[in-house]
């Protein structure tokens, strides 16, 4: 298995990034594992990482009255988790693993730590992030359409 | 300048057959519910000479009575003696529709319209992209894939449909996926706690697919909406235009390209289409109210 440091300069999401700062970033993740139905993490609590999916499915689900609800899934080569850039940094759904689930979990402190030092990687780090919830939020707008109801075949 | 024959509604090949305008009549052998609201008939011509038909085209079945309805083939293409349509039950004709069980006589017209053309793929991969009932009128291009399997490189189905109940042909996207080598990727939009599959927009498996869009065929079927999507996300993979081919839906009435109920712009969908390149549909897809 490669090491986080190798991993991360092959991932789309860190393309264009040189290997000083990539390696930076490697100095704030660990990698992690959990088993299926456990949870990456729960709504409310503080959002302290963000994670890189190397294998595996999680959920992304909200508590109702009745069983959860997915709203999304994530899997390999996924991202997950924005809120540990937007205050006051708490998870706002449940992260449930759908399968035995490896990733690459990022500190929030220690990455907040140096992009406040270094303004230029938090602007780039920013905008990844902002590409992303771009793609989840059309994704949330196409799907409120009901897309596939009314045609008869 | 064609032949007069080609001035003819529907062109030269309306010659050749019996009025395009009388329902056949057929008889329902076998219904099987797919799922809370669609049906697949099998139908077979009461007087016994099979229906050549190719996979993409549609026929108008018509509820004696009631009414008539564009409904896609979804059979065997190699199974002409046995006419199989997918119908989720959406109004009063296709309620009649679905409600016909075996031994009631309906009326086939048709086929009409242009095919999948699954040929043009052969020596590459093929990517097939469907949505919700859309699906129906790709099987029969899957079925023609599966049985010249050896001809094509990767094959690989993506699917969207609204939640894990409204998944068609189940038992059929199992067996491709176990027994045909086909790589079959399935995501909802909304899904209850106990689904363990994916969750999510069509066009999100179209960006991780293994497939070489350079040289690939994709075919894609689903509500119009889905469809410029997917056509938006093949396009963005490298698919060219030319060899991704959509199926469109109207307001099919005729089928013969005379009433011109179908009409998009220049285009009557019922003899133009139903599929047609992304290469001629992409400029009509983006305009609103046409």
């Amino acid at each position: 298995m490669q090491t986080i440091a190798q991993y991360l300069p092959e991932h789309p999401f860190f393309a264009g990034l040189d290997t000083a700062t990539t390696d930076l970033l490697a100095g704030c993740a660990v990698n992690i594992h959990i088993r299926a139905d456990e949870f990456l993490f729960r709504e409310g609590t503080p959002a302290d990482h963000f994670y890189l999916l190397r294998h595996g499915r999680i959920a992304i689900e909200v508590r109702t009255p009745g069983p959860p609800m997915v709203l999304d899934t994530v899997e390999d080569g996924d991202v997950v988790g924005w809120s540990w850039v937007v205050p006051p940094y708490l998870w706002t759904f449940d992260g449930r693993a759908v399968t035995d689930t490896s990733a690459v979990a990022f500190d929030a402190a220690c990455l907040r730590g140096k992009c406040l030092v270094n303004p230029l990687l938090g602007y780039d780090l920013m905008m990844r992030f902002v590409r992303l919830m771009n793609q989840r939020l059309q994704s949330a707008r196409i799907r409120l359409i009901d897309l596939y109801g009314g045609t008869n075949g | 300048m064609g032949s007069v024959a080609d001035l003819q509604p529907g062109g030269a090949a309306t010659l050749t057959r019996p009025d395009p305008m009388l329902p056949r009549p057929c008889v329902v052998r076998r219904v099987h519910q797919d799922t809370r609201d669609t049906y697949t008939l099998e139908l077979e011509p009461t007087d016994g000479a099979p229906l050549a038909w190719l996979p993409g085209q549609f026929t108008m079945l018509h509820a004696f009575g009631v009414g008539e309805a564009p409904i896609s083939i979804s059979g065997d293409p190699s199974r002409p003696d046995r006419i199989e349509h997918t119908v989720r039950n959406v109004g009063s004709v296709t309620a009649a529709l679905v409600a016909a069980g075996p031994g009631t006589v309906l009326g086939v017209r048709g086929p009409f319209g242009t095919g999948w053309e699954v040929g043009k793929g052969r020596g590459s991969d093929v990517v097939v992209v469907a949505g919700g009932i859309g699906l129906a009128p790709l099987r029969p291009a899957i079925l023609e894939l599966i049985a010249h399997r050896a001809d094509y490189d990767r094959v690989v189905l993506l699917y969207g449909a609204r939640t894990p109940e409204d998944i068609l042909f189940t038992d059929d996207l199992r067996a491709w996926a176990e027994r045909d080598g086909i790589v079959v990727e399935v995501t909802v939009d909304n899904g209850q706690h106990a689904w363990r599959g994916r969750v999510g927009l069509v066009t999100q498996l179209v960006t991780r697919a293994g497939f070489d869009a350079a040289r690939a065929l994709a075919l894609v079927c689903g509500p119009e909406v889905m469809m410029r999507y997917a056509a938006q996300a093949l396009s963005d993979r490298g698919v060219r235009p030319e060899r991704l081919r959509l199926s469109m839906e109207r307001n099919m009435k005729c089928g013969v390209g005379l009433c011109g109920h179908c009409q998009l712009r220049e285009l009557f969908l019922c003899v133009d289409g139903p599929v047609l390149g992304y290469d001629r549909l992409a400029p009509l897809m983006s305009r609103a109210e046409l």
